[in-house]
């Protein structure tokens, strides 16, 4: 079966359509089939409306995304409890140590994303892997950092990620190769991703799942509980009527 | 001696201008040792073998045990002589003919 590529962190400027249009026509040439893009919670449905046709012209599935930014685990747990049932995708960029805790434990949160330059706030440790591994949570490496870094930074970069994919791999994380780009020069194929995926010491196999199967798994269980015969997990309304 | 086995991959560079045959080399030597130094590139044994300036797509060889690392360089290429450039990897395989049978396909 042809594997289908996702990128689920294309930040695009909703506001210029013919930009919009020219990145996801790139991520279509390039070979995704899958995009995700970050949205203002308070997007209108008629933007995501738009965006969505966009995609269905350029032959490519959309998923809504939102990115969120809590301060405290309780602000966290508020914007989930808001948020959760209007987007596909919920990623969490984890500022502190309490709201990464709570982000990998909590099933509502489908990404965890750090701060790619502030190395301190690298909170993806042993501890925060069990809990992810727990809660389905995956864990998000954007690749345009290692194109835009050069020098030292870019190697301790490299180094973190490294230890970070060593770890997620020991747990069981899924790990989710994302672009993170906003400008089209950036954009990469899939496999170019992948291989991307080498310098932090990630298998072959590995890396091509983190651009297509552990993405797409992402979108499809958050469709189904979206979906309005989604009961619980393992349970679904299969028929509806006096004949039941 | 053991016979080096080699790769082929097949690329295209997406950028402005029409970069020469030189700026394409250099940009990639550049790359492989900016990530794994000059030992490390050393060990690739890089070379274009093939480059066409109208269609800015090429053909480079490099040693099988390398090839990951070429293309994780590749990948990371963001100039070609200056100007801002991308180059995909379009196909590898093990030899010429055969990477040219799969650019047909």
């Amino acid at each position: 079966m042809r594997r289908v590529f996702a990128d689920l962190h294309l930040r695009l400027n909703v506001k210029d359509p013919a930009a919009t249009l020219r990145m996801i026509s790139k991520a279509a040439t390039l070979g995704y089939r899958l995009i995700a893009v970050p949205l203002a919670p308070e997007t209108p449905a008629d933007e995501v409306a738009k965006l969505r046709a966009i995609c269905n012209e350029t032959k490519i599935d959309f998923a809504s995304r939102v990115d969120l930014r809590p301060r405290t685990h309780n602000e966290l747990l508020h914007q989930l409890r808001r948020l959760r049932r209007k987007f596909e995708v919920i990623s969490v960029a984890c500022e502190n140590k309490q709201v990464a805790r709570q982000a990998a434990k909590d099933r509502r949160v489908d990404l965890i994303n750090f701060p790619s330059l502030d190395f301190r706030r690298r909170f993806f440790d042993k501890a925060e892997a069990e809990l992810s591994s727990k809660s389905l949570t995956s864990l998000e490496i954007d690749v345009k950092p290692l194109l835009v870094l050069e020098g030292p930074t870019r190697t301790r970069f490299l180094s973190n990620l490294r230890r970070e994919a060593t770890i997620a791999s020991e747990f069981h994380v899924p790990i989710v190769l994302s672009s993170g780009v906003s400008e089209a020069r950036f954009l990469r194929k899939p496999r170019e991703m992948a291989s991307l995926a080498f310098l932090f010491g990630l298998g072959e196999a590995s890396a091509l799942e983190a651009v297509s199967q552990n993405p797409k798994l992402i979108v499809e269980r958050n469709r189904e509980k979206l979906g309005s015969k989604f009961v619980a997990p393992g349970i679904r309304v299969i028929k509806e009527g006096k004949d039941c | 001696m053991k016979r080096v086995k080699r790769r082929y991959l097949a690329l295209q560079i997406d950028s402005d201008g029409v970069p020469s045959r030189k700026e394409v080399m250099d940009a990639v030597w550049s790359a492989v040792a900016k990530l794994y130094g000059e030992y490390g590139a050393s060990l690739t044994r890089l070379s274009l073998i093939d480059y066409d300036e109208e269609k800015k797509t090429g053909v480079i060889r490099t040693s099988l045990v390398a090839v990951n690392l070429v293309r994780a360089s590749l990948a990371s290429i963001t100039s070609v002589a200056g100007k801002e450039a991308v180059v995909h990897v379009l196909a590898v395989s093990g030899t010429i003919k055969s990477l040219r049978e799969k650019l047909k396909l």
